[in-house]
């Protein structure tokens, strides 16, 4: 087990926690501010990817691809939102959990329909193939840094959105009182709109950029879905913060677990028995993890109420 | 009584002491129904249909189960798919030790696997009960999305380990060579096989019954309605909620065993996240907190399955947007279309 190859892990664990975070923000601003759970986020990051392939396929440039797959995904969640979702605000979970399980159904074999079932193919661009070198000898896929800088540059950018702008003042306010803020005057369903684009947008962004790294098919968005659920009951729902905090650990958790635990089991029992049990054990682990945390505490790391 | 009196005692309704009631006609229509169209399918020699009426009184069993949880309990419970494969792999994994002759789990004290439907029913229901009151315990100490949420992660670390446990198949699934036995009947009869699965749909739809209109199930009503009421009369709505999800794994469980059974075959697709969204879909098409919803719902879920199915490929398009309707304009399901606005559940 040399420095390089944990480096290199620790890495991997990074870029599947910003992935995880351009999802998870998203989800997490949309519960926070309109009180929705939404099943249907998985769409959107479908959407960016499949929009930023057939773009980059007809035009060449990567760049206008992914920025019209954000823009796609974001018009998608505006439409999602003005046609559905402003009918569930004031519903129970339960017919939330139904709607929006309904729209990854109408979304996946729409695709279908209009795709094709074989998966299109988007790589990386010109820019940034190949690798860098980093310190003690270590190189590293230049795409998978630039996918890091990325999610820290969302990070800061949403902070300072939410923190330092009006239309974050508003957002905040709409997560602690809903019908005061419509009081004062605000524009309360314009804000809705704008809060499910944002959130529709950063998934999108996540898919574009992760389909260049995967190939971009129907229910690619799913089990990035469910890690993204993970997540933000990890971190506390409505909690950005907590997205953050809660999209490193799964992030490196999943990758570090699915690396070691079976190294680590090998060292007390025969090699074939620990590669069939420490992967059983590894594609376990966020999950008992967030199991774990739930137990102790009941709204996550960081949630409110 | 009279019927004034009927309409405010939910006791006497759940128990089906009330004769006249739409609902309770409905209902004998939804099992004279499904018992009818098995037969006649059975007479006309349509063997595909006769397994379809199984499929639907086995789904309709588990969604029973669910809906002893979510519809009377008000627990969303996004996880219900563990115990429908638990049930599965137990009788998957009973049949494979028994035609191998290995004892079970490859641990050599354990028997050698049964191929007996009446153990591994009593296995199942053992094992799935256990599991419930595990996840259960964790799980109610969360409210809201926080208990969809924990429930799905539940039975997402079941999909996994499923799915990567290379011992039964690990993604490939683990098929059962021969349907497993009943004393006195032949399982691999078509019809024998739906009578079984029916009458034991009619068992768990009996029990839930008579659960909803004892005590126990006032309190079950009465702590997802108003918890805190529930404890000033004395009574922890902890326990009862724990209780009603222990029996509500148990159900599914029990519904899963048999479906693996019905397919001979038993796969990570039974613990998918997909599976435990259906039986939601299914519970909230017949009807939330409805007796026989679950049962409405399956007939109408399998149904519309079958139907598009065959119309169209991509069937699940216009499944998706019958859904939405139903959830934007038809609240209340298919009991409350049918059989009147549901009582305060």
């Amino acid at each position: 087990m040399t420095v390089a190859l944990i480096v290199e892990q620790i890495l991997n664990g990074l870029q599947l926690g910003t992935m995880l975070f351009l999802m998870a923000s998203g989800l997490t601003l949309v519960f926070g501010v309109m009180g929705l759970i939404n099943l249907a986020h998985g769409s959107f990051y479908m959407a960016g990817a499949f929009v930023t392939a057939t773009v980059t396929a007809t035009t060449g440039n990567f760049w206008l691809g992914l920025l019209v797959g954000v823009l796609a995904a974001a018009a998608i969640g505006v439409i999602v939102e003005f046609v559905i979702m402003r009918r569930l605000y004031d519903r129970g979970h339960l017919d939330q959990v139904l709607a929006t399980f309904a729209l990854i159904l109408i979304f996946s074999e729409g695709t279908y329909m209009i795709f094709g079932s074989s998966p299109l193919f988007l790589s990386v661009p010109q820019e940034l193939r190949g690798s860098v070198s980093l310190p003690f000898d270590i190189s590293y896929s230049r795409y998978r840094l630039a996918i890091i800088g990325m999610g820290v540059l969302v990070a800061i950018g949403l902070y300072l959105l939410i923190s330092k702008t009006r239309l974050g003042m508003r957002i905040r306010a709409g997560e602690n009182d809903r019908e005061m803020i419509g009081a004062l005057g605000v524009d309360i369903k314009t804000l809705y709109t704008l809060v499910f684009a944002l959130g529709a947008g950063l998934a999108g962004l996540a898919g574009s950029t992760i389909g260049a790294l995967q190939s971009v098919r129907v229910g690619m968005g799913e089990p990035v879905l469910i890690m993204a659920f993970v997540v933000i009951v990890i971190g506390g729902i409505g909690s950005i913060k907590g997205a953050l905090v809660g999209a490193l650990l799964v992030g490196l958790v999943d990758t570090l677990g699915r690396i070691f635990m079976p190294l680590t089991l090998v060292s007390f029992m025969p090699a074939s028995q620990a590669m069939s049990i420490g992967s059983a054990v590894s594609s376990m682990l966020i999950y008992i993890m967030m199991a774990t945390i739930l137990a102790f505490r009941p709204h996550g790391l960081f949630g409110s109420k | 009584m009279t019927s004034l009196q009927n309409r405010f005692n939910p006791q006497a309704l759940a128990a089906g002491l009330v004769p006249q009631s739409r609902e309770h006609w409905i209902n004998v229509l939804l099992v004279v129904g499904l018992v009818g169209a098995a037969m006649l399918a059975h007479f006309l020699g349509e063997r595909f249909y006769v397994n379809l009426a199984s499929r639907i009184a086995i789904i309709a069993m588990a969604a029973v189960g669910l809906n002893l949880a979510l519809g009377f309990g008000g627990m969303v419970s996004f996880g219900h798919a563990a115990f429908f494969g638990l049930g599965g792999y137990v009788a998957g994994i009973s049949a494979y030790h028994a035609f191998n002759m290995t004892p079970v789990l490859g641990i050599g004290f354990m028997p050698e696997g049964s191929t007996q439907m009446l153990s591994i029913w009593l296995v199942t229901l053992l094992v799935s009960g256990l599991l419930g009151l595990v996840i259960g315990k964790i799980s109610l100490g969360t409210s809201g999305v926080y208990f969809i949420m924990i429930t799905l992660a539940f039975a997402q670390m079941m999909y996994y380990f499923a799915n990567s446990w290379p011992a039964y198949g690990g993604e490939d699934g683990l098929p059962i060579y021969l349907r497993n036995e009943l004393p006195l009947v032949d399982t691999n009869h078509n019809l024998t096989f739906f009578f079984i699965a029916a009458i034991l749909l009619l068992i768990s739809l009996w029990l839930s019954q008579r659960l909803m209109g004892s005590r126990f199930g006032a309190a079950l009503t009465m702590a997802h309605l108003n918890p805190v009421r529930l404890a000033t009369a004395g009574i922890d709505p902890r326990p009862v909620k724990l209780m009603a999800f222990v029996i509500s794994a148990m159900i599914a469980g029990l519904a899963g065993a048999l479906y693996a059974d019905l397919n001979r075959f038993v796969g990570t697709n039974m613990l998918s996240w997909h599976f435990s969204g259906e039986l939601i879909v299914i519970v909230i098409l017949g009807g939330v907190g409805r007796l026989y919803g679950p049962l409405a719902g399956a007939i109408l879920f399998v149904l519309m399955e079958t139907w598009l199915g065959g119309v169209t490929q991509y069937w699940q398009f216009w499944l998706g947007l019958v859904l939405l309707g139903v959830v934007l304009f038809a609240r209340g399901g298919l009991m409350g279309f049918l059989a009147g606005r549901s009582k305060d559940v």
